[in-house]
């Protein structure tokens, strides 16, 4: 497992620009909004946590036909699901993996972007906060439709139509602690439900994908 | 009483079986749907407090009842194609996903209708009504992977995997009334409670629920033969069908 985590990342290493994507997209993606709705300070304030979830949704999802992709076409993933380990753990590993190289510098970048939208200190960290805590899901939940759709024709927007019905509840809730934030509430609350999304993100959905590379690797 | 498990598994049998079955579910389905219908849009008393608008719940809530419970039968339907790679269980998945959809956009729908004299809007980002949006789209993405993936077993299996999956909304639909305070009433009927309705407003309900589950599993049937027709066409039993048909 560890193993397939390092390889992982060193191949990603190798390859930087893909790394750089992702990240660029979510930046771009960002600035759309203050061009085409309005650059207004009040406005952003208030969209602004829903906008970062919202792009940063799309740049996951951006980077998830990466998953899997690579090691398909060269033939890797079959002999990964041929060893020992059970292969849910695998799946775990390059997950995992793969939000260390979208998800984190995410959450990283995103005080940057926090400020670029007027949202105030204590909103950015709680935004930080719930994308800390959002994108691993986002992660585990994406690497089942990745998995789905491994091999087939238009695989990416055939893996959007499966999946973002599947983000919506992470989206409600991360922006939803936000807004809370900002209106002084408490946040607990919506956080424990984050990390109870994580919870189950993390115990159910390596079986899912592993099921399903299991089945799109008999398909090809 | 295995074998009976066993013989339901085969396609021609519950080819014949379901032709015996349809007429019966035909004919009740119609007529509890025209009963309960008419009933509830003529009979029925007036509602207390939105008078005779509310006479839309006998269209909107056995529509907007069978797209969820459509989309758990599929699960349960799920199960069995990942666990005995039951034939007959991807049969029913393929068939009615579409039917699902379509009832999903009738709840959706009639509900816009409904909530335009009440809420005085046609649309709001309200718990229940976004979750049966997100349904929505799960039945479209089953549907679409479905068509993505040509081998028929891959497809059965892969599509398995999505609707287990999506099935975490429904409880997520099922509570929403209950666990957020939206625009949306709470559910009309519970199994466990007595309905605060009176009873010329449930029991009409009540039939017209039932009668579309009835036409649902018509429609279920006529398109599970259809379906089975095509796969079997290379069998020999499907040949003598389609001769005996030509007679």
């Amino acid at each position: 497992m560890k193993a397939v985590f390092t390889r992982d990342m060193k191949v990603a290493f190798r390859q930087r620009q893909d790394l750089l994507n992702p990240l660029l997209f979510f930046v771009m993606v960002v600035t759309l909004f203050p061009l085409g709705v309005s650059p207004e300070v009040s406005f952003l304030r208030e969209a602004g946590a829903g906008i970062l979830w919202v792009a940063a949704l799309l740049s996951v999802l951006l980077s998830l036909d990466h998953l899997f992709r690579h090691d398909f076409d060269d033939g890797t993933l079959e002999q990964l699901v041929l060893q020992p380990q059970p292969l849910f753990l695998l799946v775990l590993a390059k997950t995992l993996a793969h939000w260390m190289l979208t998800g984190l510098p995410l959450v990283l970048l995103t005080p940057v972007l926090g400020v670029m939208v007027h949202l105030e200190g204590n909103s950015i960290a709680v935004l930080c906060l719930t994308l800390l805590i959002g994108t691993p899901v986002l992660s585990l939940i994406g690497s089942i439709g990745a998995a789905l759709t491994l091999g087939l024709r238009s695989a990416g927007v055939l893996l959007s139509l499966l999946i973002i019905p599947l983000y919506i509840p992470v989206l409600i809730f991360g922006t939803g602690s936000v807004a809370a934030a900002a209106d002084g509430a408490p946040v607990g609350a919506y956080l424990a439900l984050m990390a109870a999304f994580l919870v189950l993100a993390i115990t159910l959905a390596p079986f899912a994908s592993a099921a399903a590379l299991k089945i799109s690797l008999s398909n090809a | 009483m295995w074998q009976l498990f066993h013989k339901l598994g085969s396609p021609k049998w519950f080819f014949g079986i379901a032709a015996w079955l349809m007429p019966w579910l035909l004919v009740g389905g119609i007529a509890l749907l025209m009963a309960g219908v008419v009933w509830g849009l003529a009979f029925a008393p007036q509602d207390y407090l939105q008078g005779n608008s509310y006479r839309i719940i006998f269209i909107h809530v056995p529509t907007a009842f069978l797209a969820q419970s459509v989309y758990v039968m599929m699960a349960v339907a799920g199960v069995v194609t990942l666990v005995w790679r039951m034939k007959l269980a991807d049969v029913f998945v393929k068939a009615v996903a579409p039917v699902g959809l379509v009832l999903t956009f009738l709840a959706l729908f009639t509900g816009a209708v409904w909530g335009k004299p009440t809420w005085g809007t046609w649309w709001i980002w309200d718990a229940r009504l976004t979750s049966m949006l997100i349904l929505l789209f799960l039945y479209g993405g089953v549907i679409a992977l479905d068509r993505a993936i040509n081998d028929e077993k891959s497809a059965a299996r892969a599509v398995a995997v999505l609707v287990l999956v999506g099935v975490v909304n429904i409880p997520i639909i099922k509570y929403s009334v209950e666990w957020w305070n939206t625009l949306h009433q709470p559910a009309t009927f519970k199994l466990t409670e007595k309905p605060t309705m009176p009873a010329e407003m449930w029991v009409p309900l009540l039939l017209s629920v039932l009668g579309l589950y009835l036409l649902f599993g018509w429609l279920a049937c006529l398109r599970m033969q259809t379906e089975i027709l095509i796969r079997e066409q290379r069998t020999r039993w499907v040949q003598d069908l389609v001769m005996a048909g030509r007679h």
